[in-house]
């Protein structure tokens, strides 16, 4: 079986977001960027299930610009067999990378599309419940558990009651929640292994898909502050201080 | 004019909180206001969501497919249910996140997810990079499918309001490549940690799940509902519905206590609309106090429950 896994470049997890002071966007350059964390989990996932021979083949999937190349090098690092490159520079919203995930799961015949439940940039949390869409095939969001059994799977879902158990037919979309597992630590010898492995550069077009006209960004501004908060040093104070604004 | 239809969440015949939330921002958007019903047997939700202020139709699709919510099933009829709206909003809890994409792609539009503040009817504010920087967005023509944030919008009052009940049968076939097997559901006889106007939350400094009752008990005290952190459910003291922050529940209490917990980014996220933040911390330096309205140093295990005996 093979399984497809979308990576997307992302700001790292531990910047501090500054805001543009033009209200363009937020500030990129000399910005550390990583693999979006959700996406670390997928890749985990679909390696662990290799290694329990459920999955024959890993193929890492990104859409973005030159450097999504390192993005890709750290799946194959990871045990990806090879990736795709799907090149672009401009902005590609969460539909159409939709539409060229879903052209790549068909032409290769993935039974499973493994992907984060969000990316931690936009936190749009759409791509991979629009491919399951657009294929018209079964999906299972926010995985905190996978169990792949021949044509079928068993997938846990963290939902706000609590945990749900769904079984699918593959083919299928799985989009990972963070408990699902825990990403092992890339290793040089990994590392090095993976800058053989073969990256495929295409571009949108050549899955059929072109960029739409999507939702217009108006402008990007920081969250509204906090006004400053007191120390107190006691809990007599602190009970003061909550009964002073009316709290308790 | 808008025409909008929120999708309601139910579950045991009982309509969920944020849906009433959804009917408030479609009442911001300004227009017709329905709602639909995907049920085995509506009727009773259907009673419910159009007792909801500024509703003026509520639509009901039975169907025995939709005794459980399966977002593959349900996206389908929904899809067919929008011709002729110019909205159809989800909650955005965890079923309309599941369900709203689904039905974006079968209308052929992007989504607008997490809207927080409307400023006209196809321009929104959502949060990015885990509500770091707000984005206004201007929605591209044809339907606007959107999740409306919970912790943005008051629920509008659900029981003046008498909408019209229309129950009407959709053709779309529906696939059986999804099974529902079960849930585990968490019942708990606190406050639901998104509705509760007081939450209390402890993170890893708790140890243990033993050690966790020094919050329940705190909470008990003066009737809060309890969260956690990313940490306090990866170590196993609680179960993953109760994770405040990016990746779990975004909530918005009068009063929040933040206990052992440093204060990450992402648990911020889930708790930046709390009206007062209350963080017990043994690290002064502890970035939990930056945000914090009141701080207090020390250790939580001797000022919890002095705390508790001192309300
Ligand atoms: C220059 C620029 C301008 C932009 N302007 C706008 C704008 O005007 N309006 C707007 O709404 N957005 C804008 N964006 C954001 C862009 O559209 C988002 O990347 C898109 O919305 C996807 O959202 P998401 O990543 O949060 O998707 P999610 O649905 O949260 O992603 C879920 C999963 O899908 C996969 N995935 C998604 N995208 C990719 C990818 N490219 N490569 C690999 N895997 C992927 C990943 O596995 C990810 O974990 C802009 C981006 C850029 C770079
Ligand atoms: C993609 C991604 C998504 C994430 N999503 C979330 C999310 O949704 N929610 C979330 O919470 N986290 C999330 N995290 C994790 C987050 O980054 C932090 O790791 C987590 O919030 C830390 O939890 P904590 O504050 O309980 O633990 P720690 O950071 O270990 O803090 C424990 C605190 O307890 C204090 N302490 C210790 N002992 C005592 C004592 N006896 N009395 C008083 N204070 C004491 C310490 O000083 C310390 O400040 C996410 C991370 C990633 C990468």
């Amino acid at each position: 079986m093979k399984v497809l896994v979308s990576v997307k470049r992302v700001v790292d997890y531990n910047v501090r977001i500054q805001v543009k002071s033009d209200g363009s966007g937020v500030v990129t350059d000399g910005v550390k960027f990583s693999m979006n964390p959700f996406d670390e989990i997928a890749m985990e996932e679909a390696v662990r299930l290799r290694e329990k021979g459920k999955v024959t083949e890993i193929v890492a999937v990104t859409i973005g610009g030159a450097k999504n190349e390192e993005t890709l090098r750290s799946a194959l690092a990871f045990g990806a067999d090879r990736a795709i490159h799907i090149k672009e520079e401009g902005e590609v919203q969460p539909l159409t990378a939709a539409k060229a995930f879903a052209a790549v799961l068909k032409k290769e015949g993935a039974q499973l599309f493994l992907c984060g439940k969000q990316a931690i940039d936009d936190d749009a949390n759409q791509t991979g419940q629009m491919v399951a869409s657009l294929l018209d095939i079964a999906q299972a969001t926010f995985a905190s558990k996978v169990e792949v059994d021949g044509a079928k799977a068993q997938i846990t879902r963290e939902i706000d009651a609590g945990l749900e158990t769904l079984e699918v037919d593959l083919p299928a979309v799985v989009s990972v929640d963070l408990r699902l597992n825990e990403p092992r630590y890339l290793k040089l010898p990994d590392i090095m292994k993976a800058k053989k492995k073969p990256i495929e550069t295409i571009g949108l077009g050549d899955v059929g898909v072109a960029i739409e006209a999507g939702s217009k960004t108006v402008k990007v501004s920081p969250p509204p502050a906090r006004a400053k908060g007191i120390m107190v040093k006691t809990v007599d104070e602190l009970v003061a201080a909550l009964k002073s604004k009316g709290l308790v | 004019m808008s025409k909008i239809l929120v999708i309601a969440e139910h579950s045991d015949g009982k309509l969920n909180a944020g849906v009433a939330k959804a009917v408030a921002a479609a009442q911001k958007i300004g227009g017709e206001i329905a709602v639909a019903v995907l049920a085995t047997d509506g009727a009773a939700v259907a009673a419910q969501a159009a007792k909801l202020d500024g509703v003026a139709k509520v639509v009901v699709v039975n169907n025995a497919a939709n005794a459980y919510p399966i977002a593959a099933v349900l996206a389908p009829q929904i899809a067919e249910l929008a011709a002729g709206y110019t909205h159809v909003l989800f909650p955005g809890t965890t079923f309309g996140k599941d369900l709203a994409p689904r039905v974006a792609a079968k209308l052929n539009v992007q989504q607008v997810s997490d809207i927080m503040a409307v400023h006209a009817p196809n321009k929104f504010d959502r949060p990015i990079y885990a509500g770091n920087a707000i984005t206004t967005v201007e929605a591209a023509a044809g339907t606007v499918v959107a999740t409306v944030r919970q912790a943005s919008f008051n629920a509008v009052v659900g029981e003046g309001g008498s909408a019209a009940v229309e129950t009407v049968s959709v053709s779309a076939a529906l696939p059986s490549h999804t099974r529902f097997v079960k849930i585990e559901a968490q019942k708990s006889a606190r406050p639901d940690l998104q509705a509760a106007s007081r939450v209390v939350s402890g993170g890893r400094a708790l140890g243990s799940s033993e050690n966790f009752k020094v919050i329940y008990d705190f909470a008990d005290k003066i009737g809060a509902g309890v969260g956690a952190s990313r940490a306090a459910v990866d170590s196993g003291y609680v179960p993953n519905d109760m994770q405040v922050g990016q990746t779990g529940k975004i909530i918005a209490p009068e009063l929040y206590f933040a206990i052992g917990i440093s204060g990450a980014i992402q648990h911020l996220a889930g708790i930046k609309d709390a009206r007062t933040i209350v963080a017990i911390n043994k690290d002064p330096e502890a970035p939990i106090f930056e945000v914090a309205d009141i701080g207090l140093v020390g250790d939580l295990f001797t000022v919890v429950p002095e705390l508790q005996g001192k309300l």
